[in-house]
């Protein structure tokens, strides 16, 4: 669907890849009113639905139980509501301990949105190198990408530890940061995208007028990969958003924690503390919701970025 | 945009660098230009420049971050610390050969921690690829109504950073607060999220409910892929939906397939969030349940420091062996 941009500039190279895509839309009816009895549909309808309530209900409870009070918690039916404490859960949230949780939101902001941004740039411009210029050894370096792509990030991430200790880098800013710059999957991606969405004669056209190689790059092949460029920071956004285990790691100050860390923290004391319960389920919600409306909002891509990655 | 290119465009005015794309530096000896072969003027020299501008941060990034921790890994395996030392003294480092691998590899935890993620990958990898895959196949059969709703719904999940997904769960599993625990017990189910046997189902529905969604969308868009004339195809051949799901469609996206098993391998393997949260209630676990946990068990409540780099070696080694046994049984898989 995010071709269709592409598509307008660049008709010639995306012939493939727009196959792909295209059929990626739902098919025309003519296909529905065929097999099945009503049995049949009612019953995939119903495991369909069933799933979905599966997939629904954590997010719905967590919903439901940030409007409770700490008593109403554990007193009434989790699915029933007891006095609305909503906001004044929220304005506990955001008072607690001089307001550290919005301190962490912000934190949580540089670590991913940030850090995806230009994560992304660095790897839309390797990408871009590898389909659009020739170079020595270019495949063997290629190769290097994609090895990097299988490296369990887990299993470096104490040697990094290690070595950022040495360095006096350990919690610190750029501790949490700079391992999420990189991003091989999304050099492998900008590849396919680069290849897909940036004809050479585009580039060619604009090295004739004179522009030089990074002038091309930003000005033409950029605006181009665009729609590459959003699924790359998504994938680099989940990445770094869903990183928990290097912030445990690399990070004791609690100004300098991720949102994620700063609720596992709070989870770590509800036993001596049980009034924090309210507070880690109402900061869960607060965390989530923006993913929830970035994801919903962006839709397009990240299916087009899935399918570009997984179809391949 | 600026800002994160006025960066890297520093980068050949130091000739020094060393171009890890290094080969690129030097390819005058060897590729023309692509694009333009040997015709523009002057810019094969403008050419060699921009792969070394667009390529250096991301290799020179990837060897800080990724290459250089890895032999710095491999050079730490080979000490031991003698102090039970908090700090870094180097004096204190005494040289262990292999001692440390050796050891890992008859330490009881760890090689419990693989067992307990071999059985993980028991349970969670049929129900999650197979869950994800007839999902896929009835949202893309005729019967299904509501698509895009499914859709959204079971990607839903997957917005949710996998800790606080955990997080949701542990509540989620948790008597007294959680809706679940109620329903079971109203229907006389006895069921203790936290006991020492179910413990394993409640890690791995974390998983499920995080993962089945996502993969579903992949599936789906690869089925989407299949031509509209093969179905047509198989269905005026006499071929139900069941048929054609099997034979036509299952084999059309067994690469999506094969590499899906290959990163929720790569992923099961790594396994952190979801067991360090559910082992917070569930004692029976343990904090060295999954080999990622006996790491940083090890590493941080231990100051093994020389067992954890060795650990995680070995853990490497280990999923890069999976990683190649799945790529290998998945072409054969693929080609048959």
């Amino acid at each position: 669907m995010s071709t269709q941009t592409a598509n307008r500039e660049a008709p010639a190279a995306v012939t493939r890849r727009d196959g792909t895509e295209r059929r990626t839309a739902p098919r025309p009816p003519a296909r529905r009113n065929r097999t099945g009895g009503l049995t049949s549909r009612v019953a995939v309808n119903a495991v369909l639905a069933v799933v979905a309530v599966y997939t629904l209900m954590p997010l719905t409870w967590l919903l439901i139980a940030s409007t409770k009070s700490y008593r109403d918690l554990f007193a009434t039916n989790p699915f029933s509501l007891g006095d609305f404490a909503f906001l004044s859960n929220l304005s506990a949230l955001l008072e607690y301990n001089d307001g550290v949780f919005v301190r962490w939101m912000l934190n949580s902001l540089l670590y991913t949105v940030v850090a995806s941004l230009l994560s992304t740039l660095i790897s839309v411009a390797c990408g871009y190198a590898f389909d659009k210029y020739a170079f020595r050894g270019r495949e063997k370096w290629f190769g290097v990408v994609l090895v990097g792509v299988l490296i369990p990030s887990t299993v470096v991430q104490l040697p990094l530890y290690l070595m950022a200790s040495e360095l006096g880098l350990v919690n610190t800013y750029w501790a949490v940061l700079i391992p999420s710059l990189v991003n091989p999957f999304g050099v492998y991606l900008a590849r396919v995208f680069s290849e897909g969405y940036v004809p050479g004669e585009v580039l060619e056209a604009a090295r004739v007028d004179g522009a030089g190689e990074v002038q091309t790059f930003v000005k033409v092949a950029l605006p181009m990969l665009a729609p590459g460029f959003v699924t790359i920071f998504l994938f680099s956004f989940t990445a770094s958003w869903n990183n928990f285990y290097g912030a445990l790691m690399m990070l004791n100050d609690d100004r300098l924690y991720p949102v994620n860390l700063g609720l596992f923290m709070w989870n770590q004391n509800v036993y001596q503390q049980p009034e924090l319960y309210p507070l880690v389920i109402i900061g869960s919600l607060v965390a989530v919701v923006p993913l929830i409306v970035a994801f919903l909002c962006l839709q397009r891509f990240w299916r087009s970025g899935l399918t570009a990655g997984a179809v391949k | 945009m600026a800002a994160p290119l006025a960066r890297p465009a520093k980068t050949p005015a130091h000739p020094a660098v060393p171009p890890p794309a290094g080969s690129a530096g030097s390819a005058g000896s060897a590729g023309p230009g692509k694009p333009g072969a040997p015709g523009g003027p002057g810019t094969r020299r403008g050419q060699r420049r921009a792969v070394a501008l667009f390529t250096v941060p991301f290799f020179a990034l990837f060897a800080a971050v990724t290459v250089l921790p890895m032999i710095y890994a491999a050079w730490m395996s080979l000490y031991r610390e003698e102090s039970s030392g908090l700090g870094f003294g180097g004096t204190e480092r005494v040289f262990a050969g292999f001692g440390n691998f050796t050891e890992a590899l008859g330490n009881e935890a760890f090689l419990r921690s693989f067992g307990n993620i071999a059985l993980y990958c028991a349970l969670y990898i049929p129900a999650m690829v197979g869950g994800a895959l007839i999902l896929a196949l009835l949202v893309d059969s005729t019967m299904a109504r509501a698509r895009r709703f499914f859709q959204i719904a079971y990607f839903l999940p997957h917005a949710v950073p996998g800790l606080i997904a955990s997080l949701i769960w542990l509540y989620l599993y948790t008597p007294g607060l959680s809706p679940v625990t109620d329903a079971l017990d109203a229907f006389g189910a006895d069921w203790n999220f936290f006991g020492e046997d179910e413990a394993i189902f409640s890690v791995v529905n974390i998983s499920a409910w995080q993962w089945t969604g996502y993969n579903m969308i992949i599936f789906y868009a690869g089925l989407q892929a299949v031509p509209r004339e093969v179905l047509e195809a198989a269905t005026v051949d006499g071929a139900g939906a069941l048929r054609t799901a099997l034979q036509v469609k299952i084999p059309t996206i067994r690469p999506t397939v094969v590499l899906t098993l290959l990163f929720t391998c790569v992923g099961a393997i790594q396994l952190f969030d979801a067991p360090k949260l559910v082992q917070l209630r569930a004692n029976t676990m343990g904090e060295d349940w999954s080999p990622t946990m006996f790491i940083y068990t090890v590493a941080f409540k231990g100051h093994d420091y020389g067992l954890a780099a060795a650990s995680s070696l070995l853990l490497a080694l280990v999923a890069g062996l999976l990683s190649f046994v799945v790529t290998k049984l998945g072409n054969r898989w693929k080609a048959s």
